[in-house]
């Protein structure tokens, strides 16, 4: 793929590709009030041992693009196509059955809320013990003994005991690492973060970063990591995606991103990081309007409607995610020259998240 | 509750580290006795219990208070014959200490109830209200647990489907077909039964109609065959009812976040459905089935009549209709204490089906 920052060192077929490559994805469903276009032509890839990070607000499409790579969007009202390769397998066309394996074992997800996302009735070891045994032939001891490890693993204190709490028994941050636990006792090859730290203490989410960055260095797996805030995306990714109404419009690394943003709509989202360094203004930065209806989309760019740069072209044509310099795609009509100008300017008046860290 | 106790039975000996006294077992099994007394369960059963006692006395004084403000007919008179004279009204009433001031009176029964578990005889045939009730209570139990394992059995596995294939034909029928069901009167629904298969007076004469039981200690044939109308008629709106409360309940279950992270783990949707989301959905629809079930062991009266079984509940009906005050405060005593008894033990099964539930 020619959007990859760094040529993959583990395929050696003449194509460099990644672990996990997704082209053109469109997922969409049927409902009552129209189809909701969830995802329209989703371009991403992740390999080994780095961190893809997923940008947006609520309804950009990254919940759904995850979900979809996982299989758990194959409703009856739904309609997938495109690509999602998964070490040379096309997951779209995967039969259920075959999916099946691949989910939880290949690649696994944590989400948002721990305490709704872990069973409430069954202790949190019956249900590492069962997510091992879904696919893997061993006995129950075994399963037990190596859920208490995994416990161990994420930094659960005398996890031997531990296993036989119910999650409402444990803490936010200790029920998210039971979760990560869970999600990573296979040894999975993706793990996929569905905002993993929103529902969490701001305490206990640098903790769940640092467990999940220090989990991805040591067992070579890739994350996505999908989230609404750029401060976990200054904190984690390697590569950073910005979706907006289900599709791509930016794409780079974090170091690109954080000096040169080309989106307005990513110039938007930095503006409404509060700061504690800069005079309080009156009220924060936020980005006018709201996020677009997926059943009636603007026409053109999909932006246009919330976006201060707009042109009369940006209302009747969609932008292209296109090369604007190797290893960065945006989707905007603005000129190359005026985007990296405005881009520049704002990370000069406004710092840099990346440079805090 | 035996967990709980069994665990503590357990811990004690270790945590007090008393190895050889002479009754080792003795004061192993007192001592965990003592730890469950002290237990916050046991507190919160006797503290039910001693709720439930004030209860039934509650409601045994509102049955009194309602019988004598809105007497259905006045029991002397009814006693006295076609045409009274007024002093063997007088005598009828004073011998059934009717004459004596309403408090007087209540505090004469509970004196009975209390002392010698007596519920007093009837005005109508003098027979003793309690043997009565002990008679009756097994036909009445013979007759609820039949239809309970019915509705059970029939609404339950719908009410999974249903909500598994929801909008399929199976669910438009069974749920259209079900508000039928929960419309339909009992009386009117075992009428139309015995119309349709009575073998006196139906079109199809297929089973024993209404008066045809026997005791299943007599001919236990017999009485499988005079039950089997009666259960499909009691069972029949429950089963609908709970049919649609499953529906309801599994459908919620299964868009839980809990259930996304089953199927994320690879599990079979088989297993997600029944290991994950039963045991989720179906945890509420045990406390139902436990207070429906002993709501029907005071009597179902409808359906005890229609078919006329020796039931409590078909004696409380005739008590009604004879204002024969003692088995009516009888049979309100027992229905009342079963739906009361029956609270207490789903409230503390519940307790063991859902760990987030404590005392």
């Amino acid at each position: 793929m020619p959007s990859s920052t760094h040529a993959s060192a583990t395929s050696d077929s003449v194509q460099v590709s990644s672990l996990l490559e997704i082209h053109d994805l469109h997922v969409s469903f049927r409902t009552r009030d129209g189809d909701v276009h969830a995802v329209e032509g989703a371009e991403l890839s992740v390999d080994r041992g780095s961190t893809l990070g997923i940008v947006g607000e609520s309804g950009s499409g990254k919940s759904v693009t995850a979900l979809t790579v996982m299989g758990l969007t194959r409703f009856p009202n739904a309609t997938i196509s495109g690509e999602i390769i998964f070490e040379g397998t096309d997951l779209v066309k995967l039969p259920n059955n075959q999916m099946q394996s691949v989910r939880g074992k290949r690649i696994a997800m944590i989400f948002q809320d721990p305490l709704s996302s872990l069973h409430p009735l069954f202790k949190i070891g019956w249900q590492i013990v069962e997510a091992i045994q879904a696919h893997e032939d061993v006995s129950k001891a075994t399963a037990r003994k190596r859920a208490i490890e995994a416990l161990r693993e994420v930094g659960i204190p005398s996890p031997e005991k531990r296993i036989d709490s119910y999650p409402h028994e444990l803490s936010g941050g200790m029920r998210q690492r039971a979760m990560i636990a869970m999600a990573l006792v296979l040894k999975p090859d993706v793990l996929i973060a569905d905002e993993p730290t929103t529902a969490l203490d701001v305490t206990v989410q640098a903790q769940i970063l640092d467990l999940i960055r220090r989990l991805k260095d040591e067992y070579q797996t890739a994350i996505v990591m999908i989230t609404h805030d750029l401060g976990v995306i200054a904190e984690l990714a390697d590569e950073v995606a910005v979706m907006y109404a289900g599709r791509v419009m930016e794409r780079t690394s974090r170091e690109r991103l954080f000096t040169v943003p080309e989106l307005p709509y990513t110039w938007g989202l930095m503006r409404s990081i509060p700061r504690l360094d800069a005079p309080r203004p009156g009220r924060l930065d936020s980005i006018a309007g709201l996020p677009p209806s997926l059943i009636h989309l603007p026409s053109g760019c999909p932006f246009h409607p919330r976006c201060p740069y707009v042109m009369d072209v940006c209302l009747k044509v969609e932008p292209k995610l296109e090369q604007s310099e190797p290893g960065h795609l945006v989707a905007c009509h603005l000129q190359v020259e005026e985007r990296r100008r405005l881009g520049r300017e704002l990370v000069s008046q406004h710092g840099s998240r990346s440079d805090e860290r | 509750m035996t967990t709980e106790n069994h665990e503590s039975v357990g811990t004690a000996p270790r945590a007090q580290g008393s190895g050889g006294g002479p009754l080792p077992a003795l004061g192993r099994a007192f001592r965990g006795l003592a730890n469950f007394v002290n237990s916050s369960l046991f507190r919160y059963v006797v503290r039910r219990i001693l709720w439930g006692v004030v209860l039934l006395v509650i409601v045994s004084a509102l049955t009194f208070i309602i019988f004598y403000l809105f007497p259905s007919a006045d029991p002397a008179r009814l006693r006295a014959g076609r045409n009274p004279n007024p002093a063997a009204v007088a005598a009828i009433r004073h011998s059934l200490n009717l004459d004596k001031p309403v408090y007087l009176q209540y505090w004469l029964y509970m004196k009975n109830l209390v002392l010698h578990f007596d519920l007093g005889f009837s005005y109508y045939n003098q027979q003793a209200v309690r043997t009565q009730i002990f008679q009756r209570l097994p036909v009445t139990a013979e007759l609820a647990l039949g239809a309970f394992v019915l509705w059970m059995l029939i609404g339950i596995p719908i009410g999974i489907i249903s909500a598994i294939r929801p909008r399929s034909v199976l669910d438009r029928m069974t749920m259209s077909g079900s508000l039928v069901a929960i419309s339909a009167p009992v009386y009117w629904l075992g009428l139309v039964a015995l119309f349709l298969f009575a073998k006196d007076i139906g079109i199809i004469h297929l089973l024993p109609g209404s008066g045809s039981y026997v005791a299943i200690t007599k001919d236990p044939g017999a009485w499988f065959g005079s039950m089997i109308l009666p259960w499909f008629v009691l069972a029949a709106s429950f089963a609908a009812f709970y049919a649609r409360m499953v529906r309801a309940q599994v459908r919620e279950t299964m868009s839980e976040d809990f259930i996304r992270t089953a199927r994320a783990k690879g599990l079979s949707e088989r297993r997600v459905i029944f290991r994950h989301g039963l045991r989720a959905a179906l945890t509420p629809v045990v406390t139902m089935a436990g207070l429906d079930l002993s709501g029907l062991l005071g009597g179902a009266i409808l359906t005890e009549t229609v078919f006329n079984i020796p039931g409590v509940g078909r004696y409380a009906y005739d008590a009604i209709v004879n204002a024969d005050f003692p088995p009516i405060q009888g049979t309100v005593l027992f229905s009342a204490f079963f739906i009361i008894t029956a609270n207490i033990i789903v409230d503390v099964i519940y307790a063991f089906l859902d760990p987030r539930v404590r005392y």
